[in-house]
């Protein structure tokens, strides 16, 4: 299949302007700037049925029509935060499609009648900052940016910032805040974005991915892009695929397949040929999916992954083979939110604490049946009381693992029936075949 | 003193945000001072707070709250494994005991000539090339994919002999 966002693994070398250009680079651009209204843009992405790629699916058109009309400054931000444990796809857009996300940016800031546009990317993308600065360096060199547009009363510019590790960046009002120089923490809303978001002016948040599809969008056409994928999920994902599995890496496939030919088609099967216990298909965050036969028949789209309980989200999907501890994977998740959370609510901030130190006991075998009840009981009382989703992301994995793992959380108690040895003396998982996925 | 010795560079950085919103380039400039001082000082952040005409309180709320800002003295370079859930299953846990092994501390640890500090980050986006390290140094950061013990070790007899 071709590669929409990934174009790169068809086409090498399309990070260098000459060729990106040679290759329709740009026109897309051009088009909308030279012979369009901001109007007719955002009702092309509409029609596209393009949905945001960050994770919340939220239809991108229509994210871009709420913006409150007639305000001195619009702003687009893009939100290359990309810190969510087993997503990697926005790195590699970065790295070697880069141009086609920038033309996406500028699409979206011409649609939004914004001057000005950021790409705020996590701290430790350091090296690929600095090369996407030249990037846009050189798209001002050739007039793509700056003043006057082709000739037309138009002026946009890129710029960079550098976040400095904290997840919660990934939230677009804490993002936001982090651009203005505070803490990033999550704002209360309404406003949302779309009217008071960036210097309070109405902004633009949209995840890379999102945006690294606009240029050939209305480049295609809105039929073209519904033409992939299936109907309410329309175009195509980058699936990073992580965990055990012999290839792991980013797969870019029409919404729809199987999460059977994603792992054993791409992904060449589980390591040893073990069975797959367990599957989370946004990352950390996500619902622990038992997977049974039924599981691994089920199409990758927003809706068939929601009629099974779970969210495709990201669709990071990380793979858990049949060895797996589910306390052990709930104590790295949580380890995680504890020290992400970024204080601001006490459920949250409090709450992963203390499930944090309930897990660590599990995890040493100092525990009955009674102090499994009670991280059920700690992970209840965050669910539903935060601002943000983080305290919500921080409880799925448990909750879920929970419900249907139980046993493997008892089997530590004292009082369990299959007592099983301490985390600590288990053998490490043996160590997958090095593979990049493409 | 930052101010006078990339006046360039910060004029460059504050022109990228509106000319009111001064305090936008906190992060840019706290990369700046880190990498002049080798990590933050109380002084770095109340030249920072002057350039951004803001309170030095507001420049150490910020240095508190992310994790890739010092405000002490670790090795020369850190060495950051990522030990999250999608590269622990590839094996992370043991690869960064075992790397603090083969330097004599434990996770979080400085190295006895103040070369390497060894610790355990989050996440860092590349799990499909677990394990994995990040080296935050004054120069910046840089990933080391698909990584041994003694790949690893290698990369770091490298930085030394710099």
């Amino acid at each position: 299949m071709e590669h929409i966002v990934l174009r790169h693994r068809d086409i090498p070398g399309l990070d260098q302007l000459d060729l990106y250009l040679a290759n329709g680079g740009f026109e897309a651009f051009k088009k909308v700037v030279t012979s369009m209204r901001p109007e007719e843009v955002i009702d092309i992405v509409k029609a596209s049925g393009l949905r945001g790629r960050g994770g919340a699916g939220f239809p991108t058109g229509v994210k871009w029509s709420f913006l409150t009309k007639n305000r001195p400054a619009y702003y687009v931000v893009c939100n290359s935060d990309e810190s969510e444990p087993g997503t990697f796809k926005d790195r590699e857009i970065m790295e070697k499609n880069p141009l086609q996300l920038l033309e996406g940016i500028m699409i979206a800031a011409y649609a939004a009648r914004a001057n000005t546009a950021y790409n705020y990317m996590r701290g430790e993308f350091w090296p690929v900052a600095a090369a996407l600065d030249t990037k846009i360096a050189e798209l001002r060199v050739r007039g793509f940016l700056g003043n006057n547009i082709f000739g037309i009363d138009y002026s946009l510019d890129v710029h960079l910032h550098l976040g400095a590790g904290a997840y919660i960046c990934g939230e677009e009002s804490a993002l936001l805040e982090s651009i203005e120089g505070k803490l990033g923490q999550p704002r209360l809303k309404p406003p949302f974005p779309a009217d008071k978001g960036l210097y309070g002016m109405p902004t633009v948040v949209n995840n890379t991915e999102t945006l690294a599809n606009v240029p050939l969008i209305i480049e295609r056409g809105a039929d073209w892009y519904k033409s992939l994928g299936v109907p309410n999920s329309a175009g195509t994902k980058v699936m990073c695929l992580s965990g055990h599995v012999n290839k792991p890496g980013n797969y870019e496939l029409p919404f729809g397949v199987t999460l059977r030919k994603l792992i054993y088609e791409c992904g060449g099967g589980v390591p040893g040929d073990k069975k797959v216990k367990a599957v989370m298909l946004s990352g950390a965050s996500s619902v622990v999916l038992h997977t049974t036969e039924d599981i691994l028949d089920m199409a990758l789209d927003y809706d068939s992954v929601a009629a099974k309980g779970a969210m495709l989200g990201s669709a990071s999907v990380i793979v858990m083979d049949e060895t797996v501890d589910m306390a052990w994977l709930t104590l790295k998740t949580t380890r995680f939110f504890k020290h992400e959370s970024c204080g601001k609510c006490t459920p949250c901030r409090e709450g992963t604490y203390w499930m944090l130190h309930v897990l660590e006991r599990i995890n040493k075998n100092e525990v009955t049946r009674a102090d499994v009840d009670l991280l059920n009981n700690v992970a209840s009382q965050i669910a539903g009381k935060c601002l943000c989703p983080l305290g919500e992301f921080a409880v799925t994995p448990v909750l879920s693992s929970l419900k249907t793992f139980r046993a493997d959380f008892d089997a530590h108690a004292k009082d369990g029936a299959k007592p099983r040895p301490a985390a600590a003396a288990k053998p490490a998982p043996k160590k997958a075949e090095a593979v990049a996925g493409d | 003193m930052l101010a006078e010795k990339y006046h360039e560079q910060i004029q460059a950085t504050l022109a990228r945000y509106p000319a009111d919103q001064k305090r936008s380039a906190v992060m840019p400039l706290l990369y700046m001072a880190q990498s002049e001082y080798g990590y933050i000082t109380k002084e770095a952040m109340e030249e920072v707070a002057a350039i951004l005409e803001i309170e030095p309180t507001q420049v150490a709320s910020v240095v508190g709250f992310y994790t890739l800002y010092y405000d002490h003295q670790g090795g020369k370079h850190r060495v950051q494994v990522c030990t999250d859930l999608p590269c622990a299953l590839r094996g992370a846990d043991k690869f960064a005991d075992d790397l603090c092994k083969k330097f004599g501390v434990k996770l979080g640890e400085t190295t006895k000539d103040g070369m390497f500090t060894i610790e355990a980050v989050m996440c860092v986006a590349a799990c499909d090339t677990a394990p994995v390290f990040q080296v935050q140094n004054k120069d910046g950061i840089a990933y080391h994919e698909n990584q041994t013990v003694e790949s690893a070790a290698k990369v770091m007899e490298e930085l030394k002999a710099k």
